[in-house]
């Protein structure tokens, strides 16, 4: 990996002019083909393709050029970055790293101060319109954006120079996506997605708290393989990744569907594996393919661990009144608003009551006695 | 506002509003029946009112023969719709949990397949009603705005409730904000509305059947 | 608004309680008391829809009873009552109404619709909408004693002629009796075998009784046309003697509404409880059966059905009295399909037959009795309510029937034991 070199990439890339392609690279590194060809199939079957188009994608991925890639971390807590290096099947996933040449990113390169963002401006150079920025965590805009800056320059002016001639964007995390933890309320910082500020360029959405590591591979493999981006969602997101919730593809739906339900995080339901839904679960509510895919190459998710979905790929959802809350419950303290509502209810009930007693009784008061003159009259 | 924003504001501040409007008008409604009171009746009783009085609460939920031969779309349409409803909203456990945090207190519920089935027979026997209502001469000269609004009002909770069961048209979040709000808006306009007789009905039903049983006879 | 509306619209407000409340706020237009209506089932005009006929009175309940009411008539969105309703309504409360109650008895929300009519016509009459029929019932009623113009001097006639031909005496103001006699006017110039009837089978049981001089009639166009304060002082007359008289019990005769007005109505008209038991003759005769003091013998052969008298039935508890009574003359009685609590109207109670605009929609509403009749086809027809007879009469004419309509407590007279057989 890249990390273990001395230079960082971008700049021994655009130094040296290294124009090898992704196949030579692997073989450099002694990936053998039948390997790469069965990632391939993996990050085609990710993707929705079907299996014929895996050796064709194992061919332009090992005919493509190393994709540069800037990657910018905003506000953010490296969890993402963290998810994407620490996978546990690091001869797969590390792939990733295989298939771009990651030109400037914080955490993971050697260099730093004025050298790391001299690299990110060679970059910008070298692949004008044709590197695509990843960002991670949301960009503060409030206050002018001071809340967050790198090298002097705020997440927002760092952003928009650098998306200025990108190709295209990949807002990977909820942060970056939909906001986030900072976006959270009360929001100190003004915090906002990368789409809210980057309207000229496409933008792919990848969320999660982290999001899945196989997602960002795979939209990779996607752009690097057909040069165009893949399929999105309403909220930018790759449909082949979100295209379906949780719920749906969980395998404790059947309990849902039974109705049987955990009570607690201990009870005889719980211990069952039972549906967590009662304990707060928001696997209805989002989108995101946790419970197929899974996590720790393939080993399970939260929910398969015991814990509730916290419908962490979705905007907001810090703030969906708890984690622990089912969906269906008002967010709000209604038991004592319904008691309040009730007291006064009645109050007022009384009021009017009294005041239709009142009419009632002027009425009787008022009460004009019928006799067989007046009948004969009329 | 997105979705998830829409989604939190009817979970939210929108629900409070409506419970408040909810549960103080039916509160303001029933005690300004109760208050108008009934005078004392002189006259000797036969039997007791109160026991019939409870038991026409009930009885009156099965329709005579003669008014089922006659009317038999509105009443088998009408029971039809009533269980139904009464099904999906009562049994469904994601809205026990909602009854449980204004209540306090819970229930078992029903596996999800037979909720989609009471829902689906809820919404059908509605159009039914709603055929019914416009063709039936009697139903048709009586009927006003104030007939079509609550079956509106009721209705789309009912749609919109199976479309984010089933995943229909809209994102989860946007559409369970949708269902939501038509709750909401059906909370809301109920105590203005003919929606009230879900309670009065048994009221009614009270006063009716022990006026009858103090006279000797079952209603 | 005219004096006329005011007057009822404050009659309206006097009559509604927590009962009109509860039922106007449940009412959700189903429709299903049209079919049990008889005049909307005969004529198919939607119109005659039970509920529809209360709109006068919803509205003063809607803009005076209810807080949301009274804040839309604040700003002028409230329907008002206006003196064409009330014209316009006429015909719905009063000639398409007989109170029979049926409606009440199927509304799946439990409203008491009928009971609402009731209150209804309180302020119709007080705006003076009602018809001229029962105006003029009403007027005899209080200045005659009798809505038909019945005085004591055709009463005396009627029993000195009972008194030749049976060499009974009838008892007439004997202060201590045990029951006052009551009869409505239809039974004194119509069914003179009521009174006879009365004196042979009170002679058999050895039942001491009387007729008041000063309360005969028991009929109470007060509480046809809706009006209390008449109502009350026709019922006062009838209180007054039995109370003069310290009889132990008042016997309301065949007919159906007198029995509402004394027995459920009455006590509540002069605002206390009688000191006597009201009851109906078919109560006191299953008395005297239950007792052994009604023996009969002999059957009637024919074919014989019972038409319900609303008021004593549905609105009035003496549902199963008359079954026994019957089975003890008949061999083969028949039930027609609709019994009992959920008979038929005749079509003519609740002062409908002395509204002479009803007159062709009485007969149509008769048709609904037709059907039913028609269906069993019995030999003979017996009821317990004089105004029905006649309307049952006057209707099978009309339609070409010939069925024989008998009362059935001068059924159970024709077949008294003879007090010699008796005790032999």
């Amino acid at each position: 990996m890249q990390i273990d070199e001395t230079t960082p990439n971008a700049a021994r890339s655009a130094a040296s002019g290294d124009d090898r392609t992704l196949g030579a690279l692997l073989a450099a590194r002694g990936v053998s083909r039948r390997a790469f060809l069965k990632y391939s199939s993996y990050l085609a079957s990710l993707l929705a393709l079907p299996a014929s188009m895996a050796p064709a994608m194992a061919a332009s991925l090992a005919k493509a050029q190393r994709q540069s890639v800037i990657w910018l971390s905003f506000q953010e807590c490296t969890g993402c970055t963290e998810s994407l290096t620490r996978s546990l099947s690091p001869t797969l996933d590390d792939l990733i790293f295989d298939f771009i040449s990651l030109d400037y990113h914080h955490t993971l390169q050697a260099a730093s101060g004025h050298a790391a963002e001299e690299a990110r401006m060679q970059a910008m150079e070298a692949h004008k319109g044709k590197y695509i920025v990843a960002v991670d965590g949301s960009v503060p805009v409030k206050d002018g954006g001071i809340y967050s800056t790198i090298a002097g320059m705020s997440n927002l002016d760092i952003l928009e120079e650098t998306t200025k001639d990108a190709f295209a964007v990949v807002a990977i995390g909820s942060c970056a996506a939909f906001g986030g933890l900072p976006l959270a309320d009360p929001n100190p910082t003004g915090a906002v997605p990368v789409t809210e500020l980057v309207t000229d360029k496409p933008v792919i959405n990848i969320p999660g708290c982290p999001p899945i590591p196989e997602a960002m591979a795979a939209v990779l493999a996607h752009v690097l393989t057909f040069g165009i981006l893949p399929e999105l969602d309403s909220l930018g997101r790759p449909k082949s990744f979100y295209g379906e919730s949780v719920h749906d593809r969980c395998y404790r739906r059947p309990f849902y569907d039974r109705g049987e339900f955990a009570e607690s995080f201990d009870d005889e339901g719980a211990k069952k594996g039972w549906c967590l839904y009662k304990l707060g679960c928001k696997g209805p509510a989002t989108s995101n393919a946790c419970a197929t895919v899974k996590w720790n190459g393939g080993t399970s998710f939260p929910i398969e661990a015991g814990h509730p979905c916290l419908g962490c790929s979705e905007p907001g959802f810090w703030d969906m009144g708890g984690f622990y809350r089912a969906l269906s419950v008002p967010t709000g303290d209604v038991a004592r608003i319904a008691a309040v509502a009730a007291g006064a209810g009645v109050v007022a009930g009384a009021a009017a009551g009294a005041l239709h007693r009142a009419t009632k009784s002027a009425a009787r008061g008022k009460h004009h006695t019928v006799t067989v003159e007046e009948l004969e009259e009329k | 506002m997105t979705a998830v924003d829409f989604l939190a504001f009817t979970r939210g501040p929108l629900f409070d509003v409506a419970l408040i409007i909810f549960i103080a008008g039916l509160a303001i409604r029933f005690v300004e029946i109760l208050v108008l009171g009934r005078r004392r009746d002189f006259s000797e009783p036969r039997r007791g009112g109160f026991g019939s009085g409870l038991r026409t609460m009930f009885s009156r939920t099965l329709p005579e023969t003669g008014t089922m031969k006659r009317a038999p779309t509105t009443v088998v349409a009408g029971w039809v719709f009533h269980i139904g409803f009464l099904v999906t909203l009562l049994l469904f456990v994601p809205h026990i949990e909602m009854f449980q945090a204004v209540l306090g207190f819970g229930w078992p519920g029903l596996p999800t397949p037979i909720i989609d089935f009471a829902g689906i027979l809820a919404m059908v026997a509605m159009v039914v009603v709603l055929i019914n209502r416009l063709r039936n001469p009697v139903m048709r000269f009586l009927s006003g705005f104030g007939d079509y609004l609550p079956w509106l009002l009721t209705f789309l909770p009912l749609i919109t409730g199976w479309l984010v069961f089933h995943r229909l048209l809209l994102p989860y979040p946007a559409m369970l904000g949708l269902h939501i709000l038509s709750v909401e808006l059906l909370m809301i306009l109920f105590p203005f509305t003919k929606l009230m007789h879900t309670f009065t009905a048994f009221l009614a039903r009270y006063y009716t059947g022990a006026a009858f049983g103090r006279k000797g006879v079952q209603s | 608004m005219s004096a006329n509306v005011e007057r009822a619209v404050n009659a309206f407000k006097e009559q509604i309680d927590a009962s009109t409340a509860a039922f106007f706020s449940s009412c959700v237009h189903c429709g299903l008391c049209a079919e049990a209506c008889l005049f909307y089932l005969e004529t198919g005009d939607p119109k005659y829809t039970p509920i529809h006929k209360l709109e006068p009175l919803r509205r003063v309940w809607w803009s005076s009873y209810t807080l949301f009411g009274r804040l839309a008539s604040l700003i002028g969105l409230a329907p008002k009552v206006t003196d064409d309703l009330l014209k316009d309504w006429k015909e719905l409360v009063y000639d398409s109404c007989s109170m029979c109650g049926r409606c009440s008895m199927v509304c799946p929300v439990g409203n008491d619709i009928t009971g609402m009519i009731r209150k209804e016509r309180e302020g119709m009459i007080a705006a003076g909408h009602a018809p001229d029929g029962l105006k003029g019932a009403s007027s005899r009623a209080i200045k005659i004693g009798s809505p038909m113009g019945v005085t004591l001097k055709a009463v005396k006639a009627q029993i000195g002629h009972l008194e030749a031909d049976t060499g009974m005496t009838i008892p007439v103001n004997v202060e201590g009796a045990e029951y006052l006699v009551l009869m409505s006017s239809m039974e004194i110039m119509n069914y003179p075998e009521y009174l006879e009837a009365i004196a042979r089978i009170f002679e058999a049981a050895g039942a001491s009784w009387t007729i008041a001089s000063d309360a005969f009639e028991a009929t109470n166009s007060g509480i046809q046309i809706g009006a209390s304060d008449i109502a009350r002082e026709l019922v006062m007359r009838i209180v007054a003697a039995a109370e003069r008289l310290k009889v132990k019990t008042v016997i309301s005769p065949e007919c159906g509404h007198a029995y509402t007005a004394l027995r459920w109505e009455g006590p509540n008209l002069i605002g206390r409880p009688f000191p006597f038991k009201a009851r109906h003759i078919l109560e006191v005769l299953d008395e005297f059966r239950a007792d052994g003091r009604l023996q009969t013998e002999g059957f009637e052969e024919d074919r014989l059905t019972f038409h319900d008298p609303c008021q004593i039935v549905r609105r009035g508890g003496v549902i199963d009295e008359p079954r026994r009574l019957i089975d003890m003359v008949a061999k083969d009685f028949v039930e027609m399909d609709d019994n009992g609590r959920y008979n038929w109207c005749c079509g003519a109670g609740g002062g409908v037959s002395a509204i002479e605009e009803a007159h062709d929609l009485k007969l149509t509403a008769f048709l609904k009795k037709k059907k039913q009749l028609d269906a069993v086809k019995p030999e003979k027809l017996m009821t317990a309510c004089a105004n029905c007879r006649i309307q049952l009469e006057e209707g099978m004419e009309e339609t070409g029937m010939d069925i024989p309509v008998i009362g059935l407590t001068e059924t159970l007279a024709e077949h008294l034991k003879t007090p010699e057989t008796a005790k032999g």
